[in-house]
C-alpha cells in the first residue's frame, strides 16, 4: 500500500476486457448491483460534501447567518468588499503565509533528514522512529495545551534556557509576546507534524533500488554525491506530494490558535480559517465567514497547482 | 579495500548514532515531561522545572491528579462518547466505501468512470472550507427523537451524536484506497464465483472482503485518528455537556481548571491509548501513513 503503487493505478476511463458472450439480463443485472452498492456512498457524498461546496459559494455572497428566521439575502459582494478592508482579515493573511513560508520548508527538510537517518543501515532504526512518530499520534490539543504549559514565563522552556546559561538568559513570555508567539507556534507545530512527513520520505526513499547505490559506492561517489544524484532525483513525486499537503496543512492552521493565543496577542497570530470560524461560528456570520472560507480554499487550490506546477518543470 | 573506504562507513555511522540520538531527545522530552507532570502536585512541578527532575518521577509522585479528573469532570462521558463516535464512523465507513469501491472496480456500469473521477475531485477539497457551510446546513436538516413511544420532529442536527457521525462517514480516500486494493485483487476469482451461481453482493462480501485485510486496516486507522483527534467540528456542534468528545472535555476541563498537573493527567489518560494502539499496531500504522503518500 505505499507509493510504489500509484504508477499501475488503473484509469478511470478503461474499461475492463469486455468478457465472452454476456447477456443483456447479466449485464443489466450487474448495473443494477452497482446502483445498489454506490448509493449509500453517493447519498451522503451529496448531502453532506457536494451541497455544502455548493453552499460555501452561494452563502459567501448573501447575509446568511447561522441562527435566524429569515432566509438569506443576496448581497452581491459586499462580504468581500468588507473583508478587504479589514485590516484583521489582512493580518491573518499576512500569518497564515508567515506561518506557512516559514514551516513547510523546515519540516519538509527535517523530515527529509530524519527519513535519511532512519534509513540508515544502523542498529536500533525501529527505536528512533517510534520516537520521532511520537508526537504524531499524540492530539493536537494536547500537543497544544502541553507547550502553552511550556511556553510560560516560569515554564519549562525559560527554566531550561536559564539552567543552561547559568541565568544569563532573560526569561520571554513567548506565548504573549507578539514578535514571539508566531515562532513559537511554528516550533511546536513542526515537532508535531514532521513524524508524519518522515514516513511519507521513508516510504519514497524505499522505492529507490539499492544497487544504485551499491554502484555508487563502487564509482567511490560519496554520502552528499550519493543524496545528490540518487536521491534527491528518486523522489520527485514523494516531494511534490510532501510539498502540496503540507502547504495545505500549514494553510489550514486553527487548532494551535484555537488553544493556544485566539489569535493574539495584538492579532500577531490570528490565521485565515481562525478568522473563518470567528466570523461564521462566533459571531454567527455564516455569509461573511463563508466568503473568508472562499478566499482560503482559491489560496489553496491556487497554492497547490502553482506548486505542482513548478515541481513538474523543474524536476 | 583502501583505508577510507573502512573508516567512511564507520565514522558515519558514528554521526548518524549522535545525530539519532539528540533528534530524540527532541522529540520525546515534551511527552516524558506530561507524563512526569501529571504525577506530581503543582507546586513540585514547578518547583522541579529547573533541574533534570522535572523529567523524573521523583518526590511527592501520586495518582491524585488522575483522580481529580475524574472528580472534576465526567471524563468517562467523555472517553465513552469518543468511543462510540469514532467506532460507529469507523465500522460504517468500511462497510459504505468499500461496497461503493466494490462498485467501481469490480462491476461494469455506465457512468462508472465519471462517478470515480468526481470522487477523485473532492480530495483536493480541505474540510475547513467546507465547515461553516456544512455548520449552516446540517442545522437546517430535519431530525427525529424518539420521545417516550411517539416520534417528535425537530430542526436542526446541532448538539447531537449523529452530527458527529454521518457527514464523515463516505470518505473519498477511504474509497479510494479501497478502489486502488480491489482492483488488484485477479479478476478470475469473480468470473469462478460467478460460475457457482453466487450474486454480486455474495462476491463482495464472501471473496472480496476477506482478501482485503490490509485495505481494511489502513481505512480503520485513517479514520480512527482524526475522529478520535476532533476538535474544529465538534467545537462548533456541541454544546452538551453529555455529548462532548474527549478532545473538548479537555478545553473544558482546561478552562475551569488552573491545576497543570490535572490537565497533564488528563492529556496522558487520552494520549496513552492511541500510543498503546501504534506501539501494538505499528507497521499498520506507518503503512497506513505512507498509504496516503498515494494521494498526490
Amino acid at each position: 500500500m505505499a507509493i510504489t503503487q500509484q504508477s499501475p493505478t488503473p484509469s478511470p476511463s478503461l474499461s475492463p476486457p469486455t468478457a465472452s458472450p454476456r447477456s443483456a439480463r447479466a449485464r443489466r443485472g450487474e448495473a443494477g448491483a452497482a446502483a445498489l452498492m454506490i448509493t449509500p456512498a453517493l447519498a451522503l457524498f451529496v448531502l453532506f460534501l457536494i451541497v455544502p461546496i455548493v453552499l460555501a459559494f452561494a452563502l459567501a455572497f448573501t447575509n446568511a447567518r447561522l441562527i435566524s428566521p429569515r432566509p438569506p439575502e443576496f448581497i452581491g459582494l459586499d462580504n468581500f468588499a468588507l473583508l478587504f478592508t479589514d485590516p484583521v482579515f489582512w493580518a491573518s493573511v499576512r500569518n497564515t503565509f508567515y506561518f506557512a513560508v516559514v514551516v513547510v520548508p523546515v519540516q519538509a527538510g527535517l523530515a527529509l533528514l530524519l527519513a535519511v537517518l532512519v534509513n540508515a543501515k544502523v542498529r536500533g532504526t525501529r527505536f528512533f522512529r517510534t520516537v520521532y512518530f511520537l508526537p504524531v499520534v499524540t492530539s493536537m490539543v494536547v500537543v497544544s495545551l502541553l507547550w502553552r504549559f511550556m511556553y510560560q514565563q516560569d515554564g519549562l522552556i525559560n527554566k531550561a534556557l536559564q539552567s543552561v546559561t547559568f541565568d544569563r538568559f532573560t526569561p520571554v513570555d513567548w506565548l504573549n509576546d507578539p514578535a514571539w508567539a508566531m515562532p513559537a507556534i511554528m516550533l511546536m507545530s513542526v515537532w508535531q507534524g514532521v513524524g508524519f512527513t518522515m514516513i511519507i520520505w521513508l516510504a519514497g526513499l524505499q522505492t529507490i533500488p539499492g544497487e544504485l547505490y551499491e554502484a555508487a559506492e563502487l564509482d567511490g561517489a560519496g554520502t552528499w554525491h550519493q543524496f545528490r544524484y540518487i536521491t534527491w532525483p528518486g523522489l520527485l513525486q514523494t516531494r511534490t506530494f510532501i510539498l502540496v499537503t503540507i502547504t495545505i496543512a500549514a494553510f489550514s492552521l486553527f487548532t494551535q490558535i484555537n488553544v493556544m493565543t485566539q489569535g493574539g496577542p495584538l492579532d500577531s497570530t490570528t490565521t485565515v480559517v481562525y478568522q473563518a470560524v470567528r466570523s461564521g461560528y462566533q459571531q454567527l456570520q455564516t455569509g461573511y465567514g463563508s466568503a473568508i472560507s472562499l478566499v482560503f480554499f482559491v489560496l489553496v487550490l491556487t497554492v497547490s497547482l502553482v506548486q505542482r506546477h513548478l515541481t513538474r518543470e523543474r524536476g | 579495500m583502501s583505508v577510507t573506504s573502512i573508516a567512511t562507513p564507520t565514522k558515519r555511522s558514528v554521526v548518524v548514532t549522535v545525530l539519532r540520538s539528540v533528534l530524540v531527545v527532541f522529540f520525546a522530552f515534551p511527552i516524558v515531561f506530561m507524563l512526569v507532570s501529571s504525577l506530581k502536585p503543582d507546586l513540585q512541578i514547578f518547583a522541579d522545572l529547573g533541574s533534570w527532575r522535572a523529567f523524573l518521577p521523583v518526590g511527592d509522585v501520586s495518582f491524585a491528579n488522575y483522580t481529580g479528573v475524574f472528580d472534576r469532570v465526567p471524563f468517562a462521558r467523555f472517553i465513552l462518547n469518543s468511543v462510540l463516535i469514532s467506532g460507529v464512523t469507523i465500522a460504517l465507513g468500511i462497510l459504505v466505501n468499500s461496497m461503493a469501491a466494490f462498485a467501481l472496480a469490480r462491476l461494469r456500469w455506465r457512468g462508472r468512470g465519471l462517478v470515480l473521477g468526481l470522487v477523485l475531485a473532492t480530495l483536493i477539497v480541505p474540510f475547513e472550507t467546507l465547515a461553516l457551510p456544512l455548520l449552516w446546513w446540517v442545522n437546517k436538516l430535519p431530525s427525529f427523537e424518539a420521545d417516550g413511544f411517539s416520534l417528535a420532529f425537530k430542526q436542526g442536527w446541532l448538539d447531537t451524536y449523529q452530527v458527529q457521525i454521518i457527514p464523515f462517514i463516505a470518505n473519498a480516500f477511504s474509497m479510494y484506497l479501497f478502489y486502488q486494493y480491489f482492483a488488484s485483487i485477479p479478476r478470475e476469482l469473480d468470473e469462478a464465483a460467478r460460475m457457482d451461481g453466487a450474486g454480486w453482493f455474495a462476491i463482495y462480501r464472501t471473496v472480496i472482503m476477506p482478501l482485503s485485510g490490509p485495505a481494511i486496516a489502513t481505512v480503520a486507522i485513517l479514520t480512527f485518528l482524526p475522529a478520535w483527534n476532533s476538535y474544529l467540528w465538534p467545537l462548533m456542534v456541541v454544546q452538551s455537556e453529555e455529548l462532548r468528545p474527549v478532545m473538548i472535555g479537555l478545553q473544558y476541563f482546561f478552562q475551569l481548571n488552573t491545576s497543570w498537573g490535572q490537565v497533564m493527567a488528563y492529556s496522558s489518560l487520552i494520549t496513552i491509548p492511541v500510543v498503546a494502539l501504534f506501539l501494538a499496531f505499528q507497521r499498520s500504522f506507518i503503512n497506513s501513513i505512507a498509504s496516503s503518500g498515494v494521494k498526490g
